[in-house]
């Protein structure tokens, strides 16, 4: 059964990653909309991915945010990668299946995964 | 909505867009007396009562992206489908308490679905705000508030995804539990 008292663990480990963090300010920004066209179309388990990618890879220069609508309703959900010397990156219809893709092509290796960009939806 | 847990998520939504720092989510379960309703209760900036008679209106909102608020109504039409209803009282500068209630048994009654992901999704996109978790079923009863988590983490924010992913089982343990766990 777990207990209140494992996070007093978790954060001995957690406090490593947050000093990291601050070390380095050129982090990478993952931003979920989460207004009620992307949560009815499947934002929150898109986001839900993401934070497992992350925490499974250990990434520390990573944050996961949320933001309202974007304003493109019918390419829900949308997510919005802001990493270092890159300009911002729209990817649309996202789904957890995509995510992992994401993270390791774009994420960890700066390359763009253009096909689920909203520049190969034709806009 | 597929699942009332994304309800929830959307009407928690509303709540965090009118800047509350604390937010309370009560979930009840009671299959005697045929009801699952949730709460949502939050210091946020509020609303007077004309705006609050025209909230459950389709073509409400504030938003400046589109024209048609959705979250409301959406809720409204899914709790009455089961003979339900909303229930909503606010006032400017104190806050908002939102109540939806479905019959439980009924057949266009929408699963739960994955409430602790909804649940971890909001704690952890708003590490600042307080948010307290209240799930009955029948007897049982699991609760949680971020208020605690935080005095033991410290520094280390809600955001971090070890934590989250933390919080996410902690939540499907503790729902397991009030479920089908020993009393
Ligand atoms: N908790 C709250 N506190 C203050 N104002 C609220 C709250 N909930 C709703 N409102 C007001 O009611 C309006 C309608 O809400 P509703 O959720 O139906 O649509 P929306 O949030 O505007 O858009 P959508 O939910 O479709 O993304 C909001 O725009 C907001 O002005
Ligand atoms: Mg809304």
């Amino acid at each position: 059964m777990k207990s209140l008292a494992e996070l007093q663990a978790l954060k001995q480990k957690a406090i490593e990653n947050v000093n990291l963090r601050k070390e380095r300010e050129d982090g990478t920004r993952v931003v979920v909309g989460m207004a009620t066209c992307g949560i009815a179309a499947g934002a929150r388990p898109v986001m839900t991915a993401f934070l497992e990618e992350i925490n499974k890879r250990n990434l520390q220069n990573v944050v996961v945010e949320q933001t309202g609508c974007i304003g493109l309703c019918r390419l829900e959900p949308i997510v919005e990668i802001y990493a270092p010397g890159q300009d911002k990156v729209t990817y649309i219809k996202m789904t957890p299946e995509k995510v992992a893709r994401i993270v390791s092509e774009h994420i960890v290796n700066g390359q763009v995964v253009s096909e689920y960009t909203i520049g190969s939806a034709g806009m | 909505m597929q699942e009332i847990s994304l309800n929830i998520l959307d009407i928690v939504q509303n709540s965090v867009r009118a800047g509350a720092t604390l937010i309370e989510v009560e979930l009840r379960e009671d299959t005697d007396e045929d009801i699952l309703s949730f709460s949502v209760k939050d210091n946020g900036c509020g609303m007077d009562s004309d705006m609050v008679a025209r909230v459950m209106d389709p073509f409400v909102t504030t938003r400046t992206t589109r024209k048609v608020g959705m979250g409301i109504s959406l809720l409204r039409s899914a709790a009455q489908a089961t003979g339900g209803d909303v229930e909503l009282t606010s006032e400017v500068g104190k806050g908002t308490f939102i109540e939806a209630r479905f019959s439980y048994s009924h057949i266009d009654r929408q699963p739960l679905g994955d409430i602790a992901g909804t649940m971890t999704a909001l704690i952890s996109m708003n590490p600042e705000i307080d948010f307290c978790y209240r799930h009955t079923f029948n007897k049982r009863v699991f609760e949680l508030s971020t208020k605690e988590m935080k005095d033991i983490l410290g520094e280390v924010p809600l955001s971090d995804p070890t934590v989250a992913a933390w919080i996410k089982d902690y939540i499907d343990e503790g729902i397991a539990n009030i479920y089908g766990g020993a009393e």
